[in-house]
């Protein structure tokens, strides 16, 4: 019994950031329909500017945490302006081989910037824990938990009751009409981007003490594809039960299945919800009229 | 401009436009079997050109013809690859018979991979077989009495009939044929019913279906066909590289594959060979060209940091996308038009359409 409980509680640590990082692909995907492959990547310059900051200009720990999600967010929305707007309009192809050239771009940055050594970040959670019973709650985990859901609450309050988040969800709903009604669309998308980069490098840093940083962080971005798909591509809160269930059927079938299943799990999940239902939980999908 | 007036239906039927076109290819064929004596210090880049230009042309008929992207075309190079070092080393078959079993292998597995994929558009076809070349990839790592395991499977050369290809210019001439014979089927089917119906596919799938075309017959013959190329290119691969470790087949390499179709040009054979020629010559041209880089304020160690590469590859990728999203070819048939149109060449003949933004989420 104990040691399903640590498996939930560790999953339920692992697939709040594939959901953080899938609530990203999709706060992109429902606002302009691009897929960003380069997603992970900028989750690993996230943990990356932060560790940058703690490490060698010795600034606070929360201090740092806010100046990374600050620089990845202008970066992001920086990226827009300056790249992806051109490609609006064009096949989704060619989006998806500019994320992944982006991404490349990225990890090489990473690499020349930083190094391709592999570091760690003090935090003020790192190797402490409580015992609950014949639980061991590490307080790594409990901040990814306790981060993700203040994250999500903060998200859902923009979203619903401010008028950039109203403004916004206009924009990815109908965007003629969104212009008709003086929306500035462009300038939505860029704050989409920011926000979308932003929340990348909180998964960043909330994931950096849990696992180690290097150039390489940002492939955890293939598994939160999993999550975003199993729960339908275009649906926020879809993104997150995904990561979770991903984060969840993980360790367990690390646990209670043979060697090599654990790195596969997510990717079989994927498979089958794309092959039995391609909407995903909660997609919905419309037909289109000839 | 010259103008071509068919004057028979054989002229119409032909592989060539006329006969001048056939002479460059020929000539480019002869060029092709001296290179080997004038570059003998490249004999092996080049043929690992050729047999790029295999898994090009296997890429350009899913994504350039029939407009599915694969982001997992590695795993089929890696199950040609492990297929072909199987039956030859472990059971003993004969070269070709290794090749063509391999080729069977790989194209049924490419079936089974298009049979759900018949489900999915877009960018869901891209993730999924994302995450079967990344399932693959373990399968390559765990199944350890076939494929060798983490520790790798040393490869032979290759031995046909009897004769050898050891040798860099033999194996050279090997590549070559089989990128030609893989070319000539390829044109061909392009040209009969099977390949219209894939280019109708690709540019509307109801308007397709509307004329009677059968999306799942003919989806399925797209991955079926592209796998097989890329099983015979998987096979030659093995040879090339010498050593097969499940890591070769990485993402990595399926986004080089397509970063050869979108560099060269989608939508055209040509496209593939030139993003062949483009992948595998470049790193030799960056290494070279690190060598020569002066030391000015400690720029030639900045050049020389191994993780500037695949940003270079990168870089180069986003730059087409935004600036040439036709490719080599599209920049060659502009400069080719401008010259034939000479003073009357219009920019906007090739200009994009501006379009607002379509969506896919509709179905």
């Amino acid at each position: 019994m104990d040691t399903i409980l640590q498996l939930v509680l560790n999953g339920l640590a692992v697939g709040c950031i594939y959901g953080l990082v899938a609530l990203g692909f999709v706060l992109i995907y429902k606002a302009t329909e691009l897929v960003n492959f380069a997603q992970g990547d900028l989750l690993m310059l996230g943990a990356f500017t932060c560790y940058m900051f703690v490490v060698w200009y010795g600034v606070a720990y929360w201090a740092a945490f806010a100046l990374a999600i600050a620089i990845v967010g202008l970066f992001g929305a920086a990226l827009d302006a300056a790249v992806l707007r051109r490609v609006i309009g064009q096949p989704q192809f060619a989006v998806v081989m500019l994320t992944i050239g982006l991404g490349a771009i990225f990890r090489s940055f990473a690499s020349i910037t930083w190094g391709s050594e592999i570091y760690t970040l003090p935090t003020p959670f790192s190797a402490r824990a409580t015992r609950l019973g014949g639980v061991t709650v590490s307080h790594e985990y409990v901040s990814i938990i306790v981060g993700t859901i203040v994250l999500c609450g903060a998200l859902y309050a923009f979203f619903r009751y401010t008028k950039f988040g109203v403004a916004m969800q206009a924009a990815s709903q109908n965007q003629l009409a969104a212009y008709y009604m003086g929306i500035p669309v462009k300038r939505m998308f860029s704050l989409i981007w920011a926000i979308s980069a932003g929340v990348a490098a909180i998964a960043g840093v909330l994931l950096a003490p849990v696992s180690l940083i290097d150039i390489n962080l940002g492939f955890i971005g293939l598994k939160a594809f999993a999550a975003a798909v199993l729960g339908g591509f275009g649906s926020i809160p879809g993104a997150l039960v995904g990561g979770i269930t991903i984060g969840l059927i993980e360790l367990f079938a690390g646990a209670y299945l043979p060697h090599g299943f654990k790195d596969v799990a997510a990717y079989v999940v994927l498979l089958l919800v794309l092959a039995v239902r391609p909407q995903g939980m909660f997609g919905a999908v419309g037909r289109k009229r000839v | 401009m010259r103008f071509l007036f068919k004057t028979s239906y054989g002229q119409d039927l032909g592989m060539f436009r006329d006969g001048v076109q056939r002479n460059w290819y020929i000539a480019l064929l002869v060029g092709l079997l001296l290179l080997p004596r004038v570059l003998p210090d490249y004999t092996v880049d080049l043929s690992l050109v050729f047999i790029y230009g295999l898994c090009g042309i296997s890429l350009m008929v899913l994504a350039g013809y029939t407009g599915l992207v694969s982001l997992g075309h590695a795993a089929f190079l890696g199950i040609g690859a492990y297929a072909h070092v199987y039956f030859i080393h472990d059971l003993h078959l004969p070269w070709i018979v290794s090749v063509a079993l391999a080729c069977v292998i790989t194209a049924a597995v490419g079936v089974l991979v298009g049979l759900p994929a018949l489900r999915m558009t877009g960018v869901y076809l891209t993730i999924a077989t994302l995450a079967f070349a990344l399932i693959i990839q373990e399968v390559f790592a765990r199944w350890e009495h076939v494929t060798g395991g983490l520790k790798g499977k040393p490869v032979d050369k290759p031995v046909l009939f009897g004769v050898s290809f050891a040798n860099d210019v033999a194996f050279y001439m090997l590549c070559l044929a089989f990128l030609i014979g893989g070319l000539w089927v390829t044109l061909n089917i392009l040209r009969a019913p099977t390949g219209r119906a894939w280019v109708a596919i690709r540019d509307s799938e109801i308007a397709a279906q509307s004329l009677g075309v059968n999306l799942a017959v003919y989806k399925t013959m797209a991955f079926g066909y592209s796998a097989a190329l890329m099983g015979v290119a998987g096979a030659l691969f093995s040879h090339k590289i010498g050593f097969l470790a499940p890591d070769i087949f990485s993402v990595l390499l399926s986004i080089q594959l397509l970063l050869m179709v979108v560099v060269g040009g989608l939508g055209s054979l040509h496209g593939a060979v030139y993003g062949a020629v483009f992948v595998a010559i470049l790193p030799v041209l960056i290494s070279q060209a690190r060598d020569a880089v002066p030391a000015w304020g400690g720029l030639d160690r900045f050049v020389k940091q191994p993780g500037l590469e695949p940003g270079l590859f990168g870089l180069i990728l986003v730059l087409f996308i935004l600036f040439e999203p036709l490719g080599i070819y599209g920049r060659w048939t502009k400069i080719k038009l401008y010259f034939a149109m000479f003073p009357l060449y219009k920019r906007a003949t090739f200009r994009r359409q501006k379009a607002y933004m379509r969506s896919e989420r509709l179905r």
